[in-house]
């Protein structure tokens, strides 16, 4: 497939769930398209529908409504044929198997040989800057080089899609940063489609090629914003004018869809 | 270290203490009585001395206790019919046996109930009614349709006796174990398409084991209060239980207290054999030293 091809199409795209308190539109026509190479961050406030689109991709959601494609495939399609690496906010790393045993795990799961696992566990330690670490235990490390550790699980099986749910959340700013740059560093290396689910704004605008502004009840998308910043970010391009302006319209955007509701 | 035992030998001096009241209080009776058969009075001073050495006190003090105890472990061949180490080790062959079973009994049930949604409707309760039965009036029951299926060997009511006590905290704690992956965890398993079973072995088994090795100190000392029950009606002549109720039956309160604590001293043993393998284990899956 050609760099720029259409990766995630989304149509009309709803998805209510049942609750006790009758039903709640977690999704309501969401039209999107995520091409080849993209990064697409998805920002919004709790209850917007982000990390619940994410999820649909995955095919740990069932849409109610519209249609969804990954690769040109229904997303149990490509879940079965391994399209995608998830990340989670938690690492959830097994605490009883080592680093390199955590990264295994996928790759035992889907019948990699010994020797291929080893190489590969090799390779993705280094791209997450971890290599030496593998035979140590989750609680020997710190939270960011958990996360990281993470990452390189779902790097390990060569999935083309990366899912990350608020990977870096639950960290602090200063981590944070810096693993935000590695991951620029990560994305232009593999040249992976990342979706990327955030509270921060100044992440959204750091990380992205395009960034999906999203509001809640019913969740929704309330901006596309597709970035002009060049490739090769700097941490101090957040002090540039292109940036602050591009972060200011998203402010503009969070604070559109919140309007509606009062 | 020392701020371990210093605490632990404050506590046995005072039991000592209350207990060695206890004595004189109790076997004084029996001083008393014997003095006003014989017409004669004794002082406190000349009591107190005659409830340390009876031949059947009420409550034997602890040096008698210490003393036949150490008789019955090292005065005699362990071959012995009165060798404490002897019936020790008998009680101690049943117990394993029945913590072996009780343990097989509870992981097979906890995973099945986790499993199956009909067997954690069905059985689960049934579990908890069980418990609830006491052990002495079943153990005569198992005693009985086992001989009546023809099985003359003791051993094996008494490991079903045993087992039936020790494979209930070995299945609730199982059952939490299996069900303790979260939501996250098992969301990330369906993201690489794994099986149920792969979830089963890769995932819920290894983060039950906790569970599992805490329950164990639980299930063995069960295991083995359920073979001296098991030892108690079953017209047994070996084990503990067995040495308690000859004690018990024939008046030879030393007899009975020497028993009683060879079994407190097996299960301490047990738990600290227990302990160690939880230790090991936990070693090997990763945990801080």
């Amino acid at each position: 497939m050609a760099a720029g091809a259409p990766v995630i199409e989304a149509k009309g795209l709803n998805l209510t769930f049942q609750t006790g308190d009758g039903p709640v539109h977690a999704l309501k026509d969401v039209n999107l398209t995520v091409n080849r190479g993209d990064f697409v961050s998805f920002i919004g406030p709790s209850g917007c529908g982000k990390t619940t689109f994410l999820r649909c991709v995955a095919a740990l959601e069932h849409p109610t409504g519209g249609t969804l494609t990954v690769n040109g495939m229904t997303p149990d399609e490509a879940r079965r044929k391994r399209a995608y690496g998830y990340v989670f906010q938690a690492a959830g790393l097994y605490p009883w198997r080592t680093i390199a045993g955590n990264i295994a795990l996928p790759l035992e799961i889907m019948g990699f040989s010994k020797a291929e696992q080893a190489e590969r566990i090799e390779r993705v330690l280094e791209l997450v800057e971890l290599k030496g670490f593998g035979k140590k235990f989750p609680w020997q490390l710190s939270g960011g080089m958990q996360q990281r550790a993470s990452i390189a699980r779902a790097l390990a099986f060569d999935a083309d899609i990366l899912l990350m749910d608020e990977p870096f959340g639950a960290l602090d700013e200063i981590v944070r940063d810096r693993l935000n740059e590695e991951l620029l560093k990560l994305w232009a290396a593999t040249g992976k489609t990342i979706g990327f689910v955030t509270h921060s704004i100044p992440e959204a605008v750091y990380l992205s090629t395009k960034i999906v502004v999203m509001s809640p009840r019913p969740g929704r998308i309330t901006d596309v914003i597709d970035s002009p910043l060049p490739k090769e970010r700097p941490l101090d391009i957040r002090d540039s004018r292109e940036f602050i302006e591009i972060a200011h319209r998203v402010r503009e955007g969070l604070r559109a869809g919140h309007g509606d509701e009062v | 270290m020392r701020e371990k035992v210093l605490p632990v030998l404050s506590v046995l001096g005072i039991i000592v203490v209350i207990w060695y009241a206890a004595a004189v209080w109790m076997n004084s009776t029996w001083v008393y009585d014997q003095a006003e058969r014989a017409g004669t009075t004794v002082s406190f001073a000349e009591m107190v001395p005659q409830t340390m050495a009876q031949d059947r006190p009420l409550l034997p003090p602890p040096h008698q206790v210490v003393k036949e105890l150490w008789k019955g472990v090292a005065g005699q061949a362990v071959t012995s019919k009165r060798s404490l180490v002897y019936h020790g080790f008998v009680t101690f062959r049943g117990t394993m046996m029945g913590f072996a079973l009780g343990i097989v009994m509870g992981v097979a049930l906890a995973v099945s109930i986790v499993r199956f949604r009909v067997m954690d409707m069905s059985v689960m309760p049934w579990a908890i009614i069980s418990q609830t039965i006491p052990i002495v009036a079943l153990a005569p029951m198992i005693l009985t349709v086992s001989n009546q299926l023809g099985i003359d060997n003791r051993e094996v009511p008494k490991a079903i006796i045993s087992a039936y006590l020790s494979f209930f905290p070995v299945l609730v704690s199982m059952v939490k174990g299996l069900r303790s992956p979260d939501a996250m965890q098992l969301d990330l398993l369906r993201t690489y398409n794994a099986s149920e079973s792969e979830t089963f072995w890769k995932l819920r088994l290894p983060a039950s084991m906790p569970y599992f090795f805490a329950s164990l100190k639980v299930a063995v000392a069960a295991a083995l209060i359920g073979t001296i029950v098991g030892e108690l009606p079953t017209g047994a002549i070996e084990g503990l239980g067995a040495r308690m109720l000859i004690g018990s039956q024939f008046g030879e309160p030393l007899i009975m207290w020497a028993a009683l604590f060879a079994s407190a001293i097996l299960a301490g043993m047990l738990i600290v054999l227990v302990g160690t393998v939880e230790q090991v284990a936990r070693r090997r899956m990763g945990g801080p030293a």
